[in-house]
């Protein structure tokens, strides 16, 4: 009843995709098309920008603009996109190493600048694609092939990381919390202003293996047992709260966003945002 | 009120064999074929919950209401 709503709006030539049998990846793509679906979008009017990384081979599957690009530096392509043509809804994909290794310094000044782009951070606490090298985010005493004695960097929280920076819209899911998450991507590809959604996906192959979680049931059960609502988890201990990870929406408040700003306070305040937008579509030959 | 009944197909092209299906079914109306895909080996238990169609990393599963004369069994 939905695979054919996903499917209509993938590039079946292009499929089977590349992820491992199992992987989390595949079960947030299907979560991301529902979720555009319902807002009604036309694919046409949808620029999907992703880095390099398992999780940014996303964008060859999907029949919308789309764009591959170099790793770290989706953010900035999605931002360049938005700015020259901002009837786009722009919406970026990315990998733990994607977006907060590599690609930090370009996460961080996103969120800060306030553009209304849609984040999507695919974490699944691994360098995938590259042999299972540690990233920013895995967690204390994990093993990677690059930490075989167990990670001992503390990692990041990209929730709390997105807020410090100033992101209006700040949620996390997992890729096993279907189709709740659907709606929470929903609402961040509604918000206007730059919103990111971690999703907790995993990487039986990469991370598990080397972490007794080998198979996808292992790694799905291992999420349902750590993944709980943020209200849950405030009412539990320190201690309790160590090995668990809140999921649900920690800050939605309306902000300004970037370019309604640069038209008020640079271009012209008398003007409407919209009328701007016809102007400026006009000098492009764009069709509003 | 009469039971409602479901149909399912996967799409052998695109499954993989992972098992999310089989695993995640409340169920356990699916299994794995000989040639490693998943089958629908009791239909007739599926409940429409959809759980196999949202956790197949792969869109190769579908789950369709079987409407119609409801007489027939
Ligand atoms: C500039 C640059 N540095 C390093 C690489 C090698 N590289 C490719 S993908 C990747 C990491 C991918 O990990 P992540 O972003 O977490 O995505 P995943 O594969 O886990 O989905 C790295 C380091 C590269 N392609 N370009
Ligand atoms: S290496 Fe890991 S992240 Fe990449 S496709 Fe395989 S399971 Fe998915």
């Amino acid at each position: 009843m939905k695979t054919e709503i996903v499917l209509s709006y993938l590039r079946k030539d292009k499929l089977p995709h590349i992820w491992c049998p199992g992987c989390g990846h595949g079960i947030i793509l299907g979560s991301m098309m529902r979720a555009v679906h319902k807002t009604g979008w036309k694919k046409d009017d949808i620029a999907l920008v992703s880095g390099i990384g398992c999780s940014s081979r996303t964008p060859g599957y999907v029949d919308f603009n789309t764009l591959h690009t170099t790793h770290g530096r989706s953010l900035a392509f999605a931002a360049g996109i938005k700015f020259s043509n901002p009837r786009l809804n722009v919406i970026s994909v990315m990998g733990d190493g994607d977006a907060v290794a590599i690609g930090g310094n370009h996460f961080i000044h996103a969120a800060r600048r306030n553009l209304n782009i849609t984040a999507l951070v695919f974490n699944n606490y691994i360098y995938g694609m590259t042999g299972g090298q540690f990233s920013p985010t895995t967690p204390y005493k994990a093993i990677a092939s690059t930490t075989p004695y167990g990670n001992i960097d503390k990692n990041f929280d990209i929730p709390s990381l997105a807020i410090g920076a100033g992101a209006g819209f700040v949620a996390r899911s997992t890729a096993i919390h279907v189709p709740g998450l659907d709606d929470i991507i929903y609402q961040a590809l509604n918000y206007d202003g730059f919103s990111v959604v971690e999703i907790i996906s995993f990487c039986h192959v990469q991370y598990g293996k080397r972490n007794k979680l080998k198979t996808p049931l292992s790694m799905i059960d291992w999420l349902k047992s750590i993944a709980l609502p943020i209200a849950a988890y405030e009412k539990l201990g320190e201690e309790q709260r160590r090995d668990k990870i809140p999921i649900g929406i920690f800050k939605n408040i309306p902000t300004e966003e970037y370019s309604q700003k640069y038209i008020k306070e640079i271009i012209d305040p008398n003007k409407s945002k919209d009328s701007i937008l016809k102007d400026y579509c006009k000098a492009k030959l764009y069709d509003l | 009120m009469q039971k409602k009944r479901f149909m399912i197909t996967v799409d052998e092209r695109l499954c993989k064999g992972c098992e999310n299906c089989i695993n995640q079914c409340p169920k356990k109306v699916l299994e794995l074929s000989a040639k490693l895909k998943a089958y629908p080996a009791r239909q007739e238990d599926c409940i429409g919950c959809l759980r196999c169609e949202y956790i197949c990393p792969d869109f190769a599963i579908t789950v369709t209401e079987i409407k119609g004369d409801s007489n027939e069994n």
